[in-house]
């Protein structure tokens, strides 16, 4: 049996513009009339479509890569009747180690455009159910996406890869997370009805605010959005003399000028008798004063102290991609050294059926030239020529199924299928 | 053996000291598990040792400096425990265990020598004194690592800087009610440790005004400290940040009235 051979051909949103991408792209209905196109190529035995809206890859085992590498990427445009010749820069290709590697990045989230999220493992996961419905992957790319899963789990709880948020209103409602215990006795109040506070109350409410008032200088709006909040609505004009109520507030009117002043959050800090508020300013001009966060136990993000949040956010999760690539390459030198196993056990048993045959030739031949033996004492003859050369070999298949678990473990078996004329 | 049982105790609350101090860093579950176990085995060798004293001297362990300052480090310990019961702060160990050792660390240093019981009917107000006293100061003990936590996730959130901690310390609501909790708990202990104390120091006297001012007024530092805090936040809403450095100057002040009342 040759070498094990994995390759992937892809594209995927670091190569390729949108454009291009969605045309490349492979519908489930797409991927199961490909099944048999694929394995029209005689040097493709295993193989799988992974495609989503950030990347069109085929991974395959083959018996040849470069040939194989070249009908992929041929098969790929004409199924989707593009012309090779325009599209083959935006191709990356990857061999063995480096398409393993590639897919355990990819299903834990560390080649996504956004480190860490959630989406992209269910989606390699689909793939790989729907190509095993299709038959179409085979022991090697089975055991490969079994790792790639049990990998993708294990970084996303063992790595901060997804622990922080990188939207800003998540990193709102972290924030708030932080300030208050949890957020299911708490008050929540929109002054204005942007749509990115709309959002950001939305995303609290699902996780357990229950009052929510709204206040617009248009009442109207105000009603509007409450109801859609399952909220109330306050008068504008009264709204200052209610801030006391609320443990949140987020603003965001068109006002040109500041319209939550320092004396005004004092005063309602006071009647809270020192409670903590959590003032989100989204708009923009900001909508409250900055000296504000002086206050104590007053907590003032605007707009743009979000988005610093949100880039640190991002850059620890780069930091935590970097742990989790360590881990990875772990991962993948013990799945080549199960793919080298799987080399060795068929040579061993050729090297053995060989042996095997000369014995067999051998003891018969002489077996021919001494007749005055007994059957019996002919019986004797072969179980010892049976013995001599299993003992011969114990050693050598011992020390080749080891070898193969080594990083050069195919250097061993080249070595050995060469001396033993296995290959010719 | 009973010196047997302290240096593993000693031994134990290092090893589980460095471990939660790992974990603040490493976030490995096993190494809170880790840590967690073994802080019950040093409870156990503590309880041990200070159960062996007991038997030898035939009295509790509050005579002398070292018996009180082995059964402070106890007296926390278990207090810690309850509060990982109730309520699951995950680090609150790498802010509180460090006090444990050094406590229990500074009781290897002192003198072992018995101290013979006083049998007068005086002696049970003392007794009541110093345990009184010990347990608040214990429930002191935890208000200062919640305080502490209180500060630098406080901190952190304020000047909008969220660094590693802030995603791994628990809300400031949750540090705040911590403190206030305990606060209120050892609170009336102390207070009542503290009138015992001047009962004893009546009927030993029989005068309200011999007290010994150097041994007596730290405690009424402390006191009044601790009372700010406590009448603080119940009167005029001294929460949070407010709190904390209160529970922190408190702690801080009982360090030092321990060295003017014990020692």
């Amino acid at each position: 049996m040759a070498e094990v051979n994995l390759i992937l051909v892809g594209v995927n949103h670091k190569t390729t513009p949108v454009e291009i991408r969605e045309k490349l792209a492979f519908t489930k209905g797409k991927i199961e009339e490909s099944v048999d196109h694929l394995f029209n190529f005689p040097d493709i035995i295993e193989h799988t479509i992974l495609s989503t809206c950030n990347r069109v890859e085929i991974y395959a085992r083959a018996n040849c890569q470069d040939s194989a590498i070249k009908s992929i990427k041929q098969f790929i445009c004409d199924f989707h009747g593009l012309s090779l010749l325009e599209l083959e820069d935006h191709f990356y290709s990857y061999r063995n180690k480096e398409a393993v590697e590639h897919l355990f990045r990819v299903s834990s989230s560390l080649d996504s455009m956004i480190l860490g999220e959630a989406q992209i493992l269910g989606q390699v996961k689909e793939a790989y159910s729907l190509a095993r419905d299709l038959r179409s992957t085979g022991l090697v790319l089975n055991q490969l996406f079994e790792k790639a899963f049990s990998i993708a789990k294990k970084v996303r709880e063992e790595t901060g890869i997804a622990e922080r948020s990188v939207s800003i209103s998540s990193a709102a409602v972290e924030l708030a997370q932080k300030i208050f215990d949890d957020l299911e006795n708490h008050t929540v109040m929109l002054v204005g009805t942007g749509e990115m506070a709309e959002l950001a109350a939305k995303h609290l409410i699902s996780y357990g605010v229950k009052t929510v008032y709204v206040t617009s200088r248009t009442y109207e709006r105000a009603a509007n959005l409450a109801r859609t909040l399952n909220g109330s609505a306050l008068d504008f004009e009264a709204f200052k003399n209610e801030l006391h109520r609320a443990d949140i507030v987020i603003t965001s009117t068109s006002a040109p000028n500041f319209i939550i002043k320092k004396e005004i959050v004092e005063k309602a800090i006071h009647e809270r008798k020192n409670k903590p508020i959590f003032f989100i300013d989204i708009a923009v001009p900001r909508d409250i004063e900055p000296d504000v966060n002086d206050l104590e136990n007053v907590y003032l993000y605007d707009i743009d102290d979000l988005h610093v949040v949100v880039s640190a956010n991002i850059k620890e999760r780069e930091k935590e991609a970097e742990n989790a690539m360590n881990f990875i390459s772990q991962e993948v030198t013990k799945f080549n050294n199960w793919v080298g196993a799987l080399d060795a056990v068929p040579t061993i048993v050729e090297i053995r059926k060989k042996a095997e045959n000369i014995r067999k030739q051998e003891i018969e031949k002489t077996l021919k030239k001494i007749s005055h033996l007994s059957e019996n004492d002919k019986q004797l003859l072969r179980q010892m020529s049976s013995s001599m050369v299993n003992k011969i070999l114990h050693k050598p298949t011992i020390k080749l199924k080891q070898k193969t678990q080594s990083e050069d473990g195919h250097v061993y078996l080249k070595a050995i299928r060469h001396l033993f004329h296995l290959d010719d | 053996m009973a010196n047997i049982t302290f240096n593993t105790t000693l031994l134990i609350y290092l090893l589980t000291m460095l471990g939660h101090t790992f974990y603040l860093v490493n976030r490995k579950p096993l190494v809170k598990s880790v840590s967690f176990f073994s802080l019950g085995l040093g409870l156990f060798f503590h309880t041990i040792t200070i159960g062996l004293r007991s038997m030898e001297t035939g009295h509790g362990p509050y005579t002398t400096g070292f018996e009180i300052t082995s059964f402070f480090a106890w007296v926390i310990v278990v207090i810690f425990f309850i509060t990982e019961w109730k309520y699951k702060i995950k680090d609150l160990g790498a802010f509180v265990i460090p006090i444990v050792f050094l406590i229990f660390l500074y009781s290897a240093f002192q003198s072992r020598e018995y101290s013979l019981i006083d049998e007068s009917a005086t002696m049970f107000w003392l007794t009541m004194h110093r345990t009184l006293s010990i347990i608040g100061y214990a429930a002191f003990a935890i208000a200062f690592g919640a305080a502490v936590m209180y500060l630098i996730q406080e901190n952190q959130v304020k000047n909008k800087k969220l660094g590693v901690m802030y995603f791994r310390m628990p809300s400031l609501e949750v540090l705040d009610n911590l403190n206030c909790k305990v606060i209120a708990i050892g609170f009336p202990l102390f207070t009542l440790g503290f009138m015992t104390g001047s009962i004893w120091n009546v009927k030993t006297d029989e005068s309200l005004f011999s007290w010994d001012i150097m041994r007596t007024w730290p405690l009424i530092a402390v006191w009044l400290i601790y009372c700010c805090v406590f009448f603080g936040r119940l009167l005029v809403g001294w929460r949070g940040k407010k709190a904390a450095q209160g529970a922190i100057l408190g702690f801080v002040a009982i360090i030092f009235s321990y060295f003017f009342h014990v020692v």
